[in-house]
């Protein structure tokens, strides 16, 4: 069965869903069945890859010898599976969100949806950077009409915001940097060991090293990553696809793909090339947590807090060994069950309770004991604690950094933690802990199911992570230097 | 039959222009128009396919041979412009009907159509011909008639831009058969080809590179590149909606070539910037028309001065490419002659229909349309997004090649240039599109009719067109090397 | 001395030439500015048929045999570009017409005044 089929399955879903816009029962239906046989396909190759193979499909030539092309290697496969497995839930959440929020133009965003997750699987297939950046912009452009569902003008104010920063930096940055490449090298296909070795000198790719990865905005390196808050205006599946499905794990994504593939590790970790970028993600990490602690609104708390782990990926993939790169795959979906649950109980609380801020979420958790669990257990795995799956990345990270000499990465990360732990604990613990404030309704209730049921699947997927490591290890093997 | 075809390139236009001129009526006159662009369009695909392997046709008017007699001479690159400009003028015809029927009066639809197919005539002239003098004169005929159909524009400006134009246009085309007047005198020829052989034994003649700096400045400002360009946006702001498409699609194209044409055909490219700096200089005020053009854009109220100002700095595009002297660079210019047509093309065309449907143009009579008429904001976008340079649209394309081109020259500022120019369209089209979905529908007279589904399928044609270019652009990109390659091997 | 009398045509033609470009630019009436694109034109009609006089020829206009004929050819040429000429005349002046009915004068600065203030009520 053609590769072509993981990118390709989405339109066709997407098709079947404006045929049956009318009809909302079908078309969420499809929405699913989509999304179940997609995230199928994608996991049917694991044995392929795993085994060391790359499978290719080339489409045929796009620019003049440049050509269209999808490939399969191990990081590709961790992302696609990811996005589709990660589609399924959110699809069953959406359904369940939308009607008990009583959205309008539902087909729209379904459709989008699709088209989004197409896009996210063309990143992860991309055999060449030329088909990176092709997605990468339907990527942006599918997911500008879920930015802004809600037709007012905060929402157009949040889509100028994220289409302004994600277009300016793609065209302005990322666009410049792959034409260098072209020019410079003759080919933009993505190798093991990198293609840049050699041909380029030192300071060449140190500024062409910067210019990826501010010129992949989505994986919100500062000063590019106010367009992840001004997101926030979205309907809550969307930021739960923004943040831990398609958006920003393409954007991460794309930054290790180049680290391991263009610049090859062994000419990466040379010299200073990726040092800028290390210093400008270990920044980030710790401001962006910073912020989350001043920052009331739950979802933007998430947001900046989205930020920050990004930057753990960033700065794994700026590392540049073996162990860090590892530890940024492994991030990249530990991270994503992590978040998604999170948003799913913000989601959820909304649509319950009807509470955003984090101060008014006092004693919640007893009237929403669900959640509020799924939350903790989300949190842990994000602060790294185990018997949590977010301490296994965590651990390769540290190690990546310890591999590459720079204890003081070790040290950022280690107060990284520390502030995640003072931004996210205190919540589901003063849920469970604290007495509701006077005044507040009596009779709140669980959310719905169609709510509830995805972030106690995702939640359990944090634990179960921990514990079920092999096809993960195996996966990444090629990287595990332990 | 084949054998006339290049005749007859430009003998369909003229006829059916005097018999447009015959049939009084406004139904039979448009019948007549789009009978001739189909027709036109047709001959020239069929001069496309028997020129993109390198082969030249050449054609003798009346028999009589060349030097002496006047010559049509058809390499890639003329007949990829006559397939565009053929082309355009096809695609536009169906929404010629509702749209000139809306905005010029009744009794005188008969003679619009008429001037159109003369204007028609002439560009696709200039195209053809390989005479420099007869060059001219298809300037002059096409020049002519697109000032008097600018004129017949409803707003009373529209006259007054009309008269801007003719006076700089006019001094153009004088400056250009100065231009010819000179290099007949050095070499007694006024046949393209025969003039790039006997030229260069005029080598570092005063009177040769005063020659190229009289039809360099004259094309330039035909072609509006900065600083030359202050006829162009008013020209096409007041004009009625069909001439503002057609001429925004195809005029600047036509003139494009003939700038290309004399400098890398007639004089040889070693030969013309050597002496005058000319790279230099052009890829200068390329860059100065790219972001200047952009940056005032930003800051108009009428969405047709956008859109011409937005053009100014597509021309700077087509210039940049042209000025690189490589063969990349050329490619990327004849790309970019196709993908701007048929972008700007849309644009037009679709804010033709919202003029059509709302009476005006400015930013506040398109708001909220993006939902009352679906099908044409979305074609905006398109439109929009090949502008911008996103991939999937023509615009992406033509904006790989030329930062690969500049690139490949290391000229870093240029390329610095073109992506900022990006950037700065992503703002002024933005604003465009917000308009058009976000805000709420004024209040203003609109008709209650349905758009008519001919009007739609021009605009849908030209964006369905923009977005299989940006899927495959290869047949094109072919053509455009070919061109590329014949215009610095110094084939005449 | 040579070059500046035996070359005399060449500057009557920039002169000419000058004096119709000036008046393009520094004139604000219409009708001026047409009359400036004449004089512009004529001078480049000029130059083109000053070009193509032979010393002791005569209009080429064919009569007696082994007649010396000055060449013909930018007569032809010159007789299309006064055509258009021409025709670039009476369409200035048909514009100038109309702009005179629709605005009520046949300034520029006036014209362009009345057009700011329809844009700025």
């Amino acid at each position: 069965m053609s590769l072509l089929w993981l990118p390709f399955l989405p339109l066709a879903g997407a098709l079947l869903v404006v045929m049956a816009g009318r009809l909302p029962n079908l078309r969420e239906a499809l929405s699913l069945l989509t999304a179940a046989v997609l995230a199928a396909l994608t996991f049917s190759w694991y044995p392929v890859v795993t085994a060391g193979e790359t499978p290719t499909v080339v489409l045929f030539d796009f620019l003049g010898s440049a050509q269209l092309a999808f490939s399969l290697e191990p990081l590709g496969l961790l992302f696609a599976s990811v996005a589709s497995g990660l589609w399924f839930v959110t699809t069953l959440y959406a359904a369940g969100y939308m009607r008990g929020n009583n959205e309008a133009h539902q087909t729209r965003f379904f459709t989008c949806f699709a088209i989004a997750i197409c896009g996210a699987m063309g990143v992860a297939l991309a055999d060449n950077l030329l088909t990176l950046f092709l997605f990468y912009e339907l990527l942006t452009l599918s997911t500008y009409p879920l930015v802004t569902h809600k037709g007012n003008a905060a929402a157009r104010r949040g889509g100028r915001i994220y289409l302004g920063i994600l277009l300016g930096t793609s065209i302005g940055l990322l666009l410049p940097a792959i034409v260098l490449t072209w020019v410079l090298t003759g080919t933009m296909r993505f190798e093991p060991g990198g293609i840049l070795d050699g041909q380029v000198s030192q300071g060449m790719a140190t500024l062409l090293y910067l210019m990826f990865a501010f010129g992949v905005g989505k994986a919100a390196l500062m000063p590019f990553h106010k367009w992840l808050p001004a997101a926030m205006v979205a309907p809550t599946p969307v930021s739960a696809l923004l943040h831990a499905v398609a958006v920003v794990k393409a954007g991460v994504f794309s930054i290790l793909k180049i680290t391991v593939y263009i610049f090859g590790l062994d000419f990466a970790a040379q010299g200073d090339i990726t040092r800028p970028v290390m210093w400008v993600a270990a920044f980030t990490l710790i401001a962006a947590s910073l912020i989350a602690l001043t920052r009331d609104n739950l979802k933007e708390r998430l947001a900046y807090s989205t930020v920050s782990q990004l930057a753990y990926i960033t700065l794994g993939a700026a590392l540049a060994t073996s162990m860090s790169v590892m530890g940024g795959a492994m991030h990249i979906l530990m991270h994503a069950f992590g978040k998604i649950t999170l948003f799913f109980c913000a989601g959820a609380i909304y649509t319950a309770a009807h509470k955003t801020l984090v101060s008014e979420l006092d004693g919640l958790g007893r009237a929403m004991p669900f959640t509020f669990g799924a939350f903790l257990i989300a949190s842990l795995s994000i602060i790294g604690l185990p018997p949590l799956g977010g301490s296994w990345s965590k651990w390769y990270l540290m190690l990546g950094a310890l591999d590459a000499e720079q204890a003081i990465m070790m040290a950022v990360f280690m107060i990284s933690s520390l502030l995640n732990i003072a931004y996210l604990l205190p919540i589901p613990a003063r849920a469970f802990l604290f007495k509701p404030p006077a005044g507040s309704p009596i009779g709140l209730r669980e959310a719905p199911l169609a709510s509830v049921v995805p972030l106690c699947l995702t939640a359990t997927g944090c634990f179960c992570l921990f514990f079920l490591p092999g096809p993960l290890m195996a996966l990444l093997s090629p990287w595990n230097d332990s | 039959m084949t054998a006339q075809l290049p005749a007859l390139q430009i003998l369909l236009p003229m006829l059916a222009s005097a018999l447009c001129v015959l049939l009084r009526s406004p139904a039979g006159a448009w019948l007549c128009f789009t009978l001739a662009t189909w027709a036109s369009f047709a001959v020239s695909v069929l001069l496309v396919l028997a020129t993109r392997s390198g082969a030249i046709l050449s054609y003798e008017m009346g028999g009589w041979e060349p030097p002496f007699g006047i010559e049509l001479r058809i390499d890639a690159l003329n007949a990829f412009v006559l397939l565009i400009v053929s082309g355009m003028a096809a695609v536009m015809a169906p929404f010629a009907r509702s749209s000139v029927l809306a905005e010029i009066e009744q009794t005188r639809v008969y003679l619009f159509y008429a001037l159109v197919l003369l204007c028609l005539t002439g560009l696709l002239g200039i195209s053809i011909t390989g005479d420099a003098f007869n060059l001219f004169v298809f300037l002059e005929i096409s020049s002519l008639s697109s000032y008097a159909i600018i004129a017949m524009g409803p707003n009373r400006r529209a006259l007054l831009a009309a008269f801007q134009y003719l006076i700089m246009g006019t001094v153009g085309g004088t400056f250009i058969l100065i231009g010819i007047g000179l290099m007949y005198m050095l070499t007694g020829t006024l046949n393209m080809a025969d003039l790039a052989e006997r030229l260069p034994a005029m080598a570092d003649s005063r009177t040769e590179k005063a020659a190229l700096g009289f039809i360099v400045v004259g094309a330039s400002i035909k072609l509006a590149l900065f600083p030359l360009h202050a006829w162009l946006p008013n020209a096409y702001a007041y004009a009625p909606s069909l001439v503002s498409a057609l001429l925004a699609a195809t005029a600047t194209k036509v003139a494009a070539y003939v700038l290309i044409r004399f400098i890398y055909t007639v004089f040889l490219p070693e030969r013309a910037f050597d002496g005058l700096m000319l790279s230099e200089l052009m890829m200068a005020l390329a860059a100065i028309a790219m972001i200047a053009g952009s940056v005032v854009a930003i800051f108009q109220h009428n969405v047709k001065l956008l859109l011409a100002w937005s053009s100014i700095a597509q021309i700077g595009y087509i210039v940049l490419g042209a000025a690189l002297v490589t063969t990349a660079g050329l490619a990327a210019t004849t790309l970019h002659l196709l993908n701007h047509a048929v972008a700007k093309g849309c644009l037009f065309l679709a804010l033709g229909v919202i003029v059509w449907k709302t009476g005006g143009a400015r930013l506040s009579d398109l708001a909220g349309l993006g939902r009352t008429l679906p099908w044409v904001g979305a074609a905006f976008v398109i439109g929009a997004l090949s502008l911008i340079g996103v991939p999937f649209t023509g615009g992406f394309i033509t904006k790989w090649y030329l930062l690969v081109a500049v690139a490949e020259q290391e000229l870093w500022l240029l390329a610095g240039a073109v992506v900022l120019s990006s950037l700065l369209s992503i703002i002024y089209m933005g604003r465009v599109i917000e308009t058009l979905y976000f805000r709420a529908p004024s209040q203003g007279t609109t008709r209650s009719e349905p758009v008519p589904v001919l009007m739609l399928s021009s605009v849908w044609l030209l964006a369905l067109l923009n977005v299989a270019i940006g899927s495959y652009s290869e047949p094109f990109a072919a053509i455009a090397r070919t061109a590329a390659g014949q215009l610095l091997g110094g084939t005449p | 001395m040579q070059t500046f009398l035996g070359l005399y045509n060449f500057w009557v033609v920039i002169v000419l030439m000058m004096i119709g470009f000036y008046i393009v630019i520094a004139h604000d009436n219409l009708v001026k500015k047409i009359i400036g694109l004449n004089i512009f034109q004529t001078a480049v009609f000029i130059l083109y048929i000053s070009a193509g006089k032979i010393q002791g020829g005569t209009a080429p206009i064919l009569g007696e045999p082994g007649a010396v004929y000055s060449h013909p050819l930018p007569h032809v040429l010159i007789l299309t570009a006064i055509v258009v000429g021409v025709a670039t005349t009476a369409l200035g002046l048909a514009l100038i017409v109309r702009i005179h009915e629709a605005y009520g004068s046949n300034e520029e600065d006036d014209l362009l005044v009345l057009d700011r203030r329809e844009d700025s009520p």
